[in-house]
């Protein structure tokens, strides 16, 4: 199954250095983004740009019903039950940081009354993955920090794969809190979201699953997958940069406390006091991102009429291309598994390491050949030390990524490996 | 040359394999200073340690990992600054930036004649990126001097 759409994204036409082809494989960090969002950004600042939820003039109104239109779009694509469980947020790193940062105002007994699911203490404790982004690692460890709680990590084994023996041990009954991931952003490995969310209901905890990688690659149905929280980027999934998403079910977003204070969140407010509003506004407060709204509500709608069924299977073809390839190489070390036939347990991720050679000088020959990669440690500092590697090179593909792309990338870590063990890097 | 011929030149390429001055050492007696920097973008780090004896560089010792550009950078950094003038060590200093600065264009011979196997970096100043790479040893450098010329007064 290949997707053929190269043609939608005005920024792969350009070449890169020195007029050689542009091979964009960074699409884990950022996505490249159709005409169609685009076009959108500029419709909405060129015809109905106005401050939204205060004001009654025409454009107020226009302005306010594209901002809500689209939370509505983006919460039927992630099977939300309604469209007030949709919290925009800055990115997706502020939607974690806003359940985590809710949780410590819960904790201090600060933004409203205390919901138990929310205070954690000393004897609770917080559990994560070994293989977090940064972003779903520091808010949590910083919370056990100011509340006291115990914080705990589920491992991961040699390819990445998370311990399920362990779940048991490590999600025990203090625990109010697991967060994870959807997908890993350095082995592309999809979690198997299942045990993970029967074992933290089995104790009573709370989910929280980092979407980054999952919801701009596969079919994401939050009602499905049985989680609490999941956070989205919208520039990760051919949206524009600036706005992020955290969905939550709707009792707990109106019970959570906000962390983050300003206008447009409150029903009353006096000088002793503040009363808020329900979810989604409570957590909305200042002026808000509303073309950068609209337009990832364009980004959605152009990978529904791709399908999601379809991006997967066009991104499992290539996660087969790029993992095998690299597995088969000598002298190049795929990070994690190759993943099976079906595509069904990584997403299009390759992290690799050249044998002897820094990830910063592989990368120099792949942006040499036009090729654009990530390089370093991708915000996962301790998934990289657990391999004993200080950072790697990755690639990652999208919907207008090709076969031939993968084909050049290939080819460039092979003359990247020659160009250094031929200077005698080893 | 080829941008990457020129970038990873063989001098670069064996200073990498095998980097002067690693390990670190301590300068019993004398003043020294100490500083660890890391490249927040892809985590490369090195210590560095910088003893002075009277108006000489006395010794600089360094331990880190990294790309072969940083890592060649202190190991040049090592060659360049032992046994000169502190006065002098500042001008070089001043002269490797001065090359991180120059776009790949190269610099004036005043300042190339203090450099000599340092000026192969020359190729790194085009790749705004690496410039950090090649400067991670030279912050250190920097920051360790200044203690040890503080540990002096």
């Amino acid at each position: 199954m290949t997707l053929d759409v190269r043609h939608d994204f005005p920024l792969l036409e350009r070449t890169a250095r020195a007029g050689k082809p542009l091979v964009y494989l960074d699409s884990a960090a950022t996505s490249q983004k159709p005409r169609a969002v685009l076009e959108a950004e500029q419709a909405f600042y060129a015809r109905h740009n106005a401050a939204v939820s205060r004001g009654a003039h025409v454009l107020a109104e226009e302005a306010t019903a594209a901002f809500e239109e689209a939370r509505a779009t983006f919460a039927r694509f992630i099977g939300a039950s309604s469209a007030r469980e949709v919290v925009w947020t800055q990115n997706a790193t502020a939607a974690l940081n806003l359940v985590a940062g809710g949780m410590a105002s819960a904790s201090a007994g600060v933004g409203g009354p205390a919901d138990p699911r929310f205070v954690l203490g000393p004897g609770d404790r917080i559990v994560v993955t070994e293989t977090e982004h940064h972003a779903n690692l520091i808010p949590w460890q910083q919370l056990a920090q100011r509340t006291g709680a115990e914080f705990a990590w589920i491992p991961v084994d040699d390819l990445g794969r998370m311990d399920t023996h362990a779940l048991d041990e490590v999600i025990n009954a203090q625990t109010k809190v697991v967060a994870f991931t959807h997908v890993s952003n350095v082995t592309g490995i999809v979690t198997d979201v299942a045990p993970l969310v029967q074992r933290a209901r089995a104790v009573g905890a709370l989910t929280v699953v980092d979407g980054c990688q999952s919801v701009p690659h596969l079919p994401v149905n939050v009602q499905e997958l049985g989680v609490d929280f999941l956070a989205s980027s919208g520039h990760k999934m051919l949206g524009p940069t600036g706005i992020g998403a955290l969905w939550g079910r709707a009792e707990l977003l109106d019970a959570l406390p906000p962390s983050v204070f300003g206008g447009s969140t409150i029903t009353k407010v006096t000088m002793e006091k503040t009363e808020w509003l329900p979810a989604p506004q409570r957590f909305e407060a200042g002026s808000q991102p509303v073309a950068q709204v609209v337009a990832l509500a364009a980004a959605v709608e152009y990978l529904q009429n791709l399908g999601m069924e379809a991006v997967a299977a066009h991104e499992a073809d290539l996660a087969l291309q790029m993992r095998s390839g690299l597995a088969e190489m000598d002298k190049v070390r795929l990070i994690g598994p190759v993943g099976n036939s079906e595509g069904s347990d990584v997403v299009a991720i390759a992290a690799f390491a050249v044998e002897g050679v820094h990830s910063h000088d592989v990368g120099q020959v792949l942006d040499d050949d036009g090729i654009c990669v990530r390089v370093g440690h991708h915000c996962n500092q301790p998934l990289h030390a657990k391999f004993g590697l200080p950072g790697s090179t990755r690639a990652s593909a999208h919907v207008y990524t090709t076969h031939e792309d993968v084909e050049a990338f290939l080819n460039s870590v092979e003359r990247a490996r020659d160009f250094f063990h031929a200077r005698s890097a080893v | 040359m080829s941008d990457l011929d020129q970038m990873y030149q063989q001098v670069i390429m064996d200073h990498a394999r095998e980097a002067h001055g690693r390990g670190l050492q301590d300068a019993a007696g004398l003043p020294q200073g100490e500083s660890h920097q890391v490249n927040t973008t892809c985590g490369d780090e090195v210590t560095m340690r910088v003893a002075l004896d009277g108006t000489l560089v006395a010794s600089v010792s360094w331990e880190g990992q990294g790309c072969s550009i940083s890592q060649a950078s202190t190991s040049v950094l090592h060659d360049l600054m032992v046994g000169v003038n502190v006065e002098d060590s500042d001008k070089i200093a001043e002269a490797f930036r001065a090359l991180m600065g120059a776009q790949g264009k190269g610099i004036d011979d005043a300042h190339a004649d203090l450099l000599g196997d340092a000026n192969a970096f020359g190729g790194v100043g085009k790749y705004p990126a690496r410039i950090k790479c090649a400067l991670l040893g030279w912050m250190a450098w920097k920051d360790a001097l200044a203690q040890a010329r503080e540990e002096e007064r």
